[in-house]
This record gives structure tokens, C-alpha cells and sequence, in this order.
């Protein structure tokens, strides 16, 4: 071990290496005032005195960046390809589960894409270096990221339905407005709300929630292009989590005033990015043919624990854990049954399969959620399993009301109480508006004038604004949710309704077959 | 107490990774899931650049864990020679 020991320093440390390579790398304007060359710089009223003061605690200069990001994109192209040259889907356990990536595709990738261009605008306007440094390499990541996950989902497209147009609905379908709205909301506020919205609490206290437990069940269940997709995002989300909560340090160190602010964007933003993962709460207990752990033990593991340790360590600066927090703990028993259910009752509306879980998979629930799920919820499933026998599943033809701010229609119950659906109202200039939760309401009432700007997807169907060219509403036989479908570009009957009898289910089912066999197909 | 953690792709890299932190860290739990191994420490964590070169019987830069990372917890503080995760309360 002594050639090791003796092997040649490098001639500089990283910590000068990074202070080389980043300082004095800044715009210092001469012929315009610096506060109208950096004009969002102030208006949040974030107090900023030094900002030599921020560092990156990783310490990634560009060169070493360029030099990981090329091997982690190498190592991940290598297994996409070589997983669509092996006919892995074929390996996936059951093809349930490309309803999970249908879901991630047109409600997680082109997030990724707004991430890239936030942090881009963000990039530009702070002042400090450091800071544009790191939200630089940001901006990129999140490139990357919508393109390996369109590249890794497009063998999919090939193969199967519901994959063509997730960018057409990204913008369009009644529950992707959630996952959009949420983030549209983050790129139009400043650029401090900003770092602390989507750099410190979705990236910190959040993504590990997704990008964790559900790309580790992406690899039980075969996929090793999510698997691969997702694990090198996430190794950037690393980086992403550490320059949020030196994002969060860092104003919280600059100035005393700094505080409230904050605090209020970590209660907003921690429960605004909460019910975007509703979605992966169901993902995890009812999407995963093969289940690799529960929405309540990431909850735990994830939230709880790590979210539990990040607050207690922040408290020296006087910050308490977000406004909501213990609500989300107490509704980890009931997320994802709530969250399933609808989409079960609304399956002619979303471009991807439900089904009423198996016996075998209502006992797996039943031991996760021991005080819940028989309780509250089997009983539920199993009517819809019997009206499903009868030939008579249940479909909700309504249009479901929607919050005012997540966006999500009104499944959730009453804190303590999962007998009752939660409904709140707050009155603005003579309109009533209606919010699903304690915080959902707070956020609303504390930017009325944002907020009543929402383009809710049910209030546009109502108006008339998601119907196609075509549509002709004094047609005797006019199907209103039939044209909003349509509008969509839902490939009607084959990428939604149930799983069972799909052609999803039956391709699979004949390509495996093909897999043992040298038997001449039909058709 | 707080706990910090890393956790990494499954491969023949993070193994030695992960021994060199069981051997500095004798207080780590390892937990092993689907394509990722977890560790676990209570309050701080500390890779030794020396002891992973050892595992792995080759030189290593401790920013080479970037290509192997999924994620991890706790303020950062990195050298050549050491990277350290820890909870400052």
C-alpha cells in the first residue's frame, strides 16, 4: 500500500482548486447600475451582504463536472441500449407496471424540463458566482434528465400504448395540471422563493421520496432503463439537495430578517411539493406489480428520519419543521388508498390502465397499513371487484371539484377523520374559492392574486375551452367527456379504461409467450 | 440522535466504498434494496479516501463517488483526502 500512499499530490487542494475556478468569475458591470443589470435581485426582500460567504460544499469545479457527467451518461446509454437490444421489456414482471411510467412520463419528465430552465433564469439572476456557478451545472442536469427519461421511455412508445403524446397532455389533461401548475408556480416567483421552492424543499426534503423507492422498485420489477435513468439523476440530485440547503444556510446566515421569509416559503413550498407526491404514493402501493416497499415507509425513512434531522439541525437558525408537516405524517395511512381510488373512478379519463388490487395485493396492503386499509378502504375495492364480476364496473361520470391550489380534485379527508371529505373556502373580491386542506388555504389566502389566476382543468371543460375544433356541443348525440378526451388525444378505449383486457395486456402476454416458444403466431 | 446517510448504485465499486465506510464508521448499518445498497450512520460519517484505495486496490478520487451516488443526507465537507457528512446540531 506504500506506492499508493506515496502516489503524486495533486498540486492544489480541492478547496483552492474550487476557489480558483469559481471566484472572480463574476459580472462586475461598468457602464450600467449592477441593479438593473440584476433587476429580481432585491424585490423578494431577501437581504444579501456578502456573497463571497456562499460555497459549494461539494466543491464540483466545470472541468471535473463535464469529466462525471460524460461517465454517468456512458454507463446509463450503455444499459438503455442494451436493454432495448435484449427485449427487456419482456423481463419486466407484469406490464401493469408501464402505467407507473406512463404517469412519470408526461407528469415527471417535463418538470425536469422546467427545472432546467428555472434554474437557468435563476443562474442569471443572482448575483453571487458561487450561486450561478451551481445552478449552472443545475440547468444542465436537469436537461439531461428530461432527455435520458424521454430517451429511455421512447423504446417503450415503440411497444406500447398511452406513451405518444405526453407532452400535448403535459399542458392539457385535468390531473397533469398538478404536477405543471406546481412547478409553473415555482418558475414565476422570484429567485430566492425559487432556491427554496425547488432547490431546498422539493430536491431536499422531497425527491428522494421518488427518485428512491420507486426507481429501486423500477429495478424488482425489471425496468433497467428507469433503473438507470433514475439512479443517475438522482447521483445530480445529490448535488441539487446540497446546494438547496446551502441555499437555505445561506440566507438564513446573511441577515436576521431573512427569516420569516423563508420560513414561509419552507411551509408553502413543503406542502405544495407534498401533494405533487400523492402521485407517487399510489405509484409505490398500487402501481408497482411487484412491491418493493410502502408510500408509509419511504414516508418514514425518507420524511420522517431524514426531514426530521434536517429540521432539528436548521433549528439554531430559528427554523421550525414547515406548517403541514405533521398533517402529511398523520396521512400516511391514507394517501395513497384515497389517491388510487380516484383514479380507479375516473379510468376513462387518464391515458393509462387501473385495476381493482388482487386479493393477494389487498393482504399486502392490509399489512402495511395494519390500522387503515381494512378499515377504511377494502371494503371499497371489493364492491368494485364484485361490480367488476357483474360486468357493471363503477365509473364516475361527474366532474370532480378541484382545489383552487394544488390543483387536485377533493379526495382528502379530514385531519383525524377519513370519514370526511376536507373542503375550506376563502372569500376574494365577492368570489368564493375552495381549497382542500388547512394548507392549501394558507397558500391561497396569503397570494390571492396569484392563485385566482389558476387555469383548473374542470372550470375550463365547464367553459367550453378543452373541447377540439370539431366539436359541435348542438349535436343531439354531443359527448362532452368523450370530446375533452379526444382534445387530449387519448387514442380512445385503447390507452385508457381497465387493465384487463387491454392491449397492453394481451401484447405482453403473447410476446412472453413468444419468449419459450417457436410456436407460428396468429395474426 | 440524527441519523446521516449515503446510499449507491449496487456494483463492484460501491462494495469497496461501502466496506471502507463499515470499517471507518463501525457504527454504520448497511441496508441492501433493490440495485442500491443504503449506510446509515448516527450524527456523522466520514470516507477515507486511503481506506476505499485499499478495498479497491487502486487509486481513487473521492469525486468519482458522483458516478455511483444516488443520494445522501447531512451538510457536506469534502477534501481530497476525506469526505464527511454530518448533522451540525
Amino acid at each position: 500500500m506504500t506506492d499508493i500512499a506515496n502516489a503524486p499530490k495533486k498540486k492544489l487542494g480541492l478547496k483552492e482548486r474550487y476557489a480558483l475556478m469559481t471566484r472572480g468569475l463574476d459580472w462586475e458591470t461598468t457602464y450600467q447600475p449592477m441593479e438593473k443589470v440584476f433587476p429580481y435581485a432585491t424585490y423578494e426582500g431577501i437581504k444579501i451582504h456578502d456573497w463571497d460567504k456562499w460555497e459549494d460544499p461539494f466543491r464540483l469545479t466545470m472541468d471535473a463536472y463535464w469529466k462525471y457527467q460524460a461517465e454517468k451518461e456512458q454507463k446509463l446509454y450503455a444499459i438503455m441500449d442494451a436493454f432495448a437490444q435484449n427485449n427487456g421489456h419482456l423481463g419486466l414482471t407484469d406490464a401493469r407496471y408501464l402505467n407507473s411510467l406512463k404517469l412519470f412520463l408526461t407528469g415527471v419528465s417535463p418538470l425536469e424540463y422546467m427545472a432546467h430552465r428555472g434554474f437557468a433564469h435563476v443562474g442569471r439572476q443572482l448575483p453571487g458566482v458561487g450561486a450561478r456557478v451551481a445552478c449552472q451545472m443545475q440547468s444542465l442536469d436537469e436537461l439531461r434528465h428530461a432527455q435520458t427519461q424521454i430517451h429511455s421511455m421512447s423504446n417503450y412508445n415503440k411497444l406500447y400504448d398511452g406513451f405518444h403524446s405526453w407532452r400535448h397532455m403535459h399542458d392539457r389533461v385535468w390531473y397533469l395540471s398538478v404536477p405543471k401548475s406546481f412547478f409553473d408556480d415555482a418558475i414565476t416567483a422570484g429567485p430566492f422563493e425559487y432556491m427554496i421552492a425547488i432547490g431546498f424543499s422539493f430536491e431536499y426534503v422531497l425527491t428522494n421520496l421518488l427518485f428512491v423507492p420507486f426507481i429501486s422498485g423500477a429495478a424488482y420489477n425489471g425496468d433497467m432503463g428507469a433503473m438507470a435513468f433514475g439512479f443517475s439523476a438522482q447521483s445530480d440530485e445529490s448535488r441539487h439537495m446540497t446546494l438547496g440547503l446551502e441555499a437555505i444556510k445561506f440566507m438564513l446566515e446573511q441577515d436576521p430578517d431573512n427569516l420569516p421569509i423563508v420560513q414561509h416559503w419552507i411551509d408553502k413550498w413543503f406542502w405544495r411539493g407534498y401533494r405533487v407526491l400523492t402521485l407517487v404514493a399510489m405509484m409505490l402501493d398500487y402501481m408497482l406489480p411487484k412491491k418493493v416497499m410502502s408510500w408509509k415507509e419511504a414516508w418514514e425513512i425518507y420524511a420522517e428520519q431524514n426531514g426530521g434531522a434536517l429540521f432539528a439541525d436548521l433549528a439554531r437558525y430559528g427554523i421550525r419543521p414547515p406548517l403541514g408537516w405533521q398533517q402529511a405524517c398523520d396521512d400516511k395511512d391514507h394517501l395513497s388508498h384515497q389517491a388510487w381510488a380516484t383514479f380507479y373512478q375516473y379510468q376513462a379519463a387518464a391515458p393509462f390502465h387501473t385495476w381493482v388490487p388482487s386479493e393477494e395485493d389487498m393482504a399486502w396492503e392490509a399489512e402495511k397499513y395494519p390500522d387503515t386499509f381494512d378499515k377504511h378502504y377494502r371494503a371499497r375495492f371489493e364492491e368494485w371487484t364484485r361490480m367488476e364480476a357483474e360486468g357493471n364496473r363503477f365509473n364516475n361520470g361527474t366532474l370532480p371539484q378541484l382545489c383552487q391550489v394544488c390543483q387536485i380534485p377533493m379526495l382528502f379527508t379530514e385531519p383525524g377523520d377519513p370519514t370526511r371529505i376536507c373542503y375550506r373556502e376563502s372569500e376574494y373580491n365577492g368570489e368564493t374559492y375552495h381549497t382542500c386542506s388547512d394548507g392549501c388555504k394558507n397558500i391561497f389566502d396569503h397570494e390571492q392574486e396569484k392563485y385566482i389566476q389558476a387555469w383548473l382543468p374542470v372550470h375550463q371543460i365547464y367553459r367550453g375551452a378543452c373541447f377540439g375544433p370539431d366539436a359541435d356541443p348542438t349535436s343531439p348525440d354531443f359527448n362532452p367527456l368523450l370530446e375533452v378526451i379526444k382534445w387530449y388525444r387519448y387514442d380512445v378505449g385503447v390507452d385508457n379504461l381497465p387493465y384487463e383486457g387491454s392491449r397492453d395486456q394481451q401484447n405482453f402476454q403473447a410476446w412472453k409467450q413468444m419468449t419459450t416458444s417457436n410456436a407460428p403466431t396468429a395474426g | 440522535m440524527s441519523t446521516v446517510f449515503i446510499a449507491f448504485q449496487t456494483n463492484e465499486t460501491s462494495r469497496g466504498i461501502v466496506e471502507a465506510i463499515e470499517d471507518d464508521n463501525p457504527n454504520a448499518v448497511v441496508s441492501e434494496m433493490p440495485a442500491l445498497v443504503k449506510v446509515d450512520v448516527p450524527d456523522s460519517m466520514t470516507i477515507r479516501r486511503s481506506t476505499v484505495e485499499e478495498k479497491l486496490g487502486r487509486r481513487f478520487d473521492l469525486q468519482e463517488m458522483h458516478v455511483h451516488l444516488i443520494t445522501l443526507s447531512g451538510h457536506i465537507d469534502e477534501s481530497d483526502d476525506e469526505f464527511n457528512l454530518s448533522w451540525k446540531q
